[in-house]
């Protein structure tokens, strides 16, 4: 008789039998790679209300990468057959999932739930697979922010820039009082960040969502985007050598005491400002980023429901679909992570001047056309051609490519299949 | 060391003569039978966890798979697009000049260190649990660290500044040129102490005899060394090869926790390129090339080598 | 050589203190330092203060060492939603490790001796065969791996995860143990099989009785490539048996809010204390075993 053979059957009995006994008790497990600090306060919130309602949270946490890694053990749990009760996925790749046919339905949530109404209709999109939804919306966050330090501002004699002329006079006075003018870390997707701000504050909404969302090869290689990567190399001089490889959160460190003075980010960035007791205004300022204060790129995280056999765990999942949308959690989630609800029915008192600019400015930007899905964070394209402009951005961030040579490579990568 | 008498090149000479004598039939069935029964599991495994993945590797990479597996055959596309794309062959440069520099390193650090050691030394076995410990480290733990010594603005550079040596410079880190350069340095320092006890222990086995004889004819130590002592290394250093050219081409976690392929991509390593591009950009079938092609270069190393060790085992050496 | 001035030979006792014994422990000292100042600093930073290591530098000694990073790290820092510390994964990295090192092992010392002293028309080339497996890069694995554990009903639970271990640790141990197999004399194998021993009687009277130092070898080097193992871990593990790399991945991983970094040192070497005291405590044996044989081709 085989050894191993022996021991396998062995491990699958055992395996079964606890499989078996796991079933029984109402339970999601939900795969996400919100780890530390005031990402992980907020999901534990999500546990506490779902466990007032009796059911069980498995917390299958997988940091790294910006979710590399826990889209590896997705895949891999997907293939396995045993797909967690739902995972941390956003923008395009909630279509690509629901093409495989694993994502559950959860219209029994959101009809009653009236999500239809309550949703901005770019929201709502993103969350159906042909025409069902298919996963609840968490957060909104906007991409495009310049978080400044005004005591910075004041002592190097400079202003708050509204646009790039403006903005290059104030980083230039900064760097000449002895401040590092703009705080950044060389990671693909801050460079990615940083360039898209630049390509909608250049060029506006419409060159944006033509080159960046739906990756017409003209524009992409157009003058517009010349003067992009222009304006992003002239950037790049203003960024200290140090920068290669640091934590977007260190960078907003730089800027909360004062050694550097302004940092492109998303507004996850007022998380550490808050954490470190400072307020908005008065300790730090949140301006739309150089000629982007008409539009607004968002960047929604979401919560996708995958099948499951088991009955108990499919009235779990509506549960927790539920209590993603209630406006409880919203509040709560949101201030903690420093984005705003998706929702516009939550009362505003709690957040502060930045989170409600925000809320108007959606508003606002929705109606005018100019609300823009952010490349940087997966909202615009797939995954391939995400990765492939993100390789472009940050070879030019890191070398000396030029402007020409920089859009035919981004043309060029747009056509990743 | 005391417990180990046995001469070490006589039975590599194998044939594969078993007579046996006076058994009983059953006996003698069973004895020509076991030896292939117990490998038998061992063969099934590798058969379908090793060789018969390669061959789902090898058929997705002639597919159009995304996301998920996808089994229609589309031809050989996927590297067309592989060679096409500039970050391959940074990522292959990379894994030529890290592997190379890598094991060239162990290789020296550690013979150089063995032979230090073997020359009668008081604290040795401190010394050895020292140069010993960082295998002992997985590089989730020691990339932290690493990244902070060599990070200019926290570690190094930031002391030796502290300390007044304001012309100080060391900021391979962040520097596109050198970046990968770094992964040497901390693959080396989590490496290199292995090498060094496998090759003490070499030196350990090597008879006292000829080399005693050596010296009465009057020959010096370097020479010795140069002439007896390192060719009877011969089969460590197939040993260590093996073990270093494995870490180096699986080298993964090493580079995420230290650079995680920058700045930039210039630090990318084939096995980098590989996961990110099957698992988080959802382009399964051009992963799948590039492990291949990683399958092919290990294929070219390995087997000329095995080929040789086995035949320069069956000639006795 | 720094020793080739002397007249010590390699095998006298040098206690003589001459310009080329001190060349020799001078060089050996400095390999020493480079060695253990990652860990110098992984220790002080992990008693120091945050506000310490923020206006110190990472040479400078701990002014008031405090082990409260290291009880966080241990019992109440945030691997995700859950905030207990490395503890509760400590448990399922052992339930992970053990078994997987010691079936490893065994299957690696029968097939050594299979290929040491039973060769058969065509062992040699099953051996070269065999050694393929140290080299397949693990990602290429985790897919098809995934779907064959899901079938076996063995996807994120233990014992799919030490049978992944097992698979993939086979080859290195029977490299290890054949080649030390090798070495013990034909004679020594014939003889038993004179007296009447079959197949495992031979092992067990004449074979096993020799193996301690490679035994020590292979779980020493089994131990230590599967309690660090990471990959498997997060893809395999599921919820349920998340080995501490993981969850000192998902510690040190943070995205917002201050990096604590005292915690993360403290929690990186929790995390790698069994591997240290393993090296420490049998780091003697690994010698020995190696030198008994085990890298002998």
């Amino acid at each position: 008789m085989k050894l191993s053979q022996i021991i396998k059957s062995v491990f699958a009995t055992t395996a079964l039998l606890s499989s078996a006994a796991a079933v029984h008790a109402a339970e999601v497990e939900v795969l996400h790679y919100w780890t530390s600090g005031g990402e992980a306060k907020s999901v534990a919130e999500l546990k506490k209300i779902m466990e007032a309602k009796g059911v069980t949270w498995k917390d299958f946490a997988v940091a790294g990468g910006a979710g590399e890694n826990a889209t590896t053990a997705l895949k891999a749990r997907v293939i396995a057959g045993s797909p967690p009760t739902a995972a941390q996925i956003k923008g395009p790749s909630i279509q690509e999932w629901g093409q495989e046919g694993v994502l559950a339905n959860i219209d029994a949530a959101a009809i009653p739930g009236k999500w239809d109404s309550l949703l901005p209709k770019v929201v709502s999109n993103t969350m159906k697979y042909q025409g069902h939804y298919v996963a609840a919306p968490v957060n909104v966050h906007r991409v495009n922010w310049l978080w400044i330090n005004p005591e910075v501002l004041k002592k190097s004699g400079a202003k708050a820039p509204t646009s790039w002329p403006e903005f290059f006079d104030a980083a230039d006075k900064m760097q000449k009082a002895g401040f590092i003018a703009i705080a950044h870390g060389g990671q693909p997707w801050q460079d990615a960040t940083v360039f898209e701000t630049v390509a909608l504050g250049v060029g506006g909404a419409d060159f944006y969502n033509k080159a960046l969302v739906k990756l017409d090869p003209a524009t992409l290689t157009g003058p517009t985007m010349i003067k992009t990567f222009d304006t992003l190399g002239k950037i790049k001089g203003y960024i200290d050598k140090n920068a290669a490889g640091r934590d977007w959160n260190l960078a907003t460190a730089m800027v909360i005491n004062g050694k550097a003075g302004m940092q492109f980010m998303g507004d996850w960035a007022k998380g550490e400002f808050t954490a470190a007791g400072k307020l908005p205004g008065k300790d730090f300022l949140c301006v739309p980023a150089p000629g982007t204060d008409k539009s607004y790129t968002y960047n929604i995280d979401s919560i996708a429901m995958f099948k499951v056999k088991d009955p108990e765990q499919q009235k779990a999942q509506l549960t927790l679909a539920t209590a993603i949308m209630s406006p409880e959690f919203q509040e709560i989630f949101n201030l903690n992570k420093g984005s705003i609800p998706v929702r516009s029915d939550v009362s505003r008192a709690k957040f502060d001047s930045c989170a409600t600019k925000s809320m108007d400015d959606m508003a606002s930007s929705n109606k005018a056309g100019t609300l823009e899905p952010s490349m940087a964070h997966g909202m615009a394209v797939n995954s391939a051609v995400q990765g492939a402009i993100l390789d472009v951005v940050s070879k030019f961030m890191n070398s000396n490519m030029t402007s020409q040579a920089a859009v035919q490579a981004l043309a060029k990568a747009a056509k990743t299949q | 060391m005391s417990d180990h008498t046995l001469p070490y090149t006589a039975a590599a000479v194998g044939s594969p003569s078993h007579t046996p004598k006076q058994q009983g039939r059953i006996a003698a069935i069973a004895d020509a039978w076991l030896p292939r029964l117990v490998l038998s599991p061992t063969i099934i495994l590798s058969l379908v966890f090793v060789y018969g993945f390669i061959a789902v590797t090898a058929w997705l990479s002639l597919t159009n798979s995304r996301m998920l597996p996808n089994y229609e055959i589309s031809g050989f596309n996927q590297y067309v697009e592989l060679f096409a794309l500039d970050r391959w062959w940074v990522a292959a440069a990379n894994l030529g000049i890290f592997g190379g520099l890598f094991i060239l390193f162990c290789l020296a650090i550690g013979l150089v260190m063995a032979i230090l050691l073997d020359q009668k030394i008081r604290a040795e076995g401190a010394l050895r649990a020292i140069y010993l410990y960082p295998m002992a480290l997985s590089f989730i733990v020691t990339g932290a660290a690493w990244k902070w010594i060599l990070n200019p603005g926290l570690g190094l550079e930031k002391m030796m500044h502290d300390w007044g040596f304001a012309n100080f410079h060391f900021d391979w880190l962040v520097n596109s040129d050198f970046s990968i350069y770094t992964v040497v340095i901390a693959g080396v320092w989590q490496s290199s102490g292995f090498v060094m006890a496998l090759f003490l222990a070499g030196l350990r086995g090597i008879d006292d005899s000829i080399i005693k004889a050596a010296m009465v004819d009057g020959a010096s130590l370097p020479t010795i060394y140069r002439r007896i002592v390192i060719p009877a290394l011969r089969p460590v250093f197939f040993s260590v090869l093996l073990v270093l050219a494995h870490i180096a081409i699986k080298s993964f976690d090493l580079v995420m926790a230290l650079t995680a392929g920058g700045p930039g991509t210039s630090s990318d390593l084939p096995a980098i390129f590989m996961y990110q591009f099957s698992f988080s950009r959802g382009q399964l079938g051009l992963g799948a090339a590039s492990a291949m092609m990683m399958l092919a270069t290990v294929l070219a190393v390995l087997v000329p080598m095995m080929y040789l060790e086995t035949k320069g085992a069956r000639n006795g050496r | 050589m720094a020793a080739d001035s002397t007249s010590n030979s390699i095998y006298n006792e040098g206690s003589k203190l001459t310009a080329g014994r001190v060349i020799i422990y001078t060089l050996l000292v400095l390999c020493a330092l480079y060695y253990l100042a990652p860990l110098y600093v992984m220790l002080s930073t992990s008693v120091k203060t945050l506000d310490e290591i923020r206006s110190g530098n990472l040479l400078s000694l701990p002014m008031s060492p405090t082990g409260a990073a290291w009880g966080k790290a241990w019992s109440s820092a945030c691997t995700g939603v859950d905030c207990n510390g490395l503890a509760p994964f400590f448990w399922n990295s052992i339930k992970m490790a053990v078994p997987a090192v010691l079936i490893s092992t065994l299957i690696g010392s029968l097939n050594g001796y299979v290929l040491a002293h039973w060769r058969f028309r065509g062992s040699e080339i099953l051996f070269t065969a065999l050694m393929v497996g140290c080299f397949i890069p693990f990602q290429v694995v985790i897919l098809p791996m995934a779907r064959l554990l899901g079938m076996a009903g063995m996807a994120n639970t233990t014992p799919g995860l030490v049978f992944v271990h097992v698979v993939y640790g086979i080859a290195f141990t029977t490299l290890f143990f054949r080649n030390y197999y090798v070495t013990v004399p034909e004679e020594l194998v014939k003889a038993a099989r004179i007296d009447g021993a079959g197949f495992f009687m031979t092992y067990r009277k004449i074979i096993f009785p020799l193996s301690l130092p490679i035994f020590m070898v292979c779980f020493i080097w089994q131990f230590t490539q599967i309690w660090n193992d990471f990959l498997f871990g997060v893809v395999f593990g599921g919820s349920d048996a998340k080995p501490v790399t993981v969850a000192l991945n998902n510690l040190v991983n943070t995205s917002t809010g201050v990096t604590e970094y005292n915690v993360n040192m403290a929690a990186a070497i929790i995390a790698a204390l069994p591997t240290l005291v393993v090296y420490l405590l049998a780091g003697k044996y690994f010698v020995r075993g190696l030198t008994a044989g085990a890298v002998k081709g």
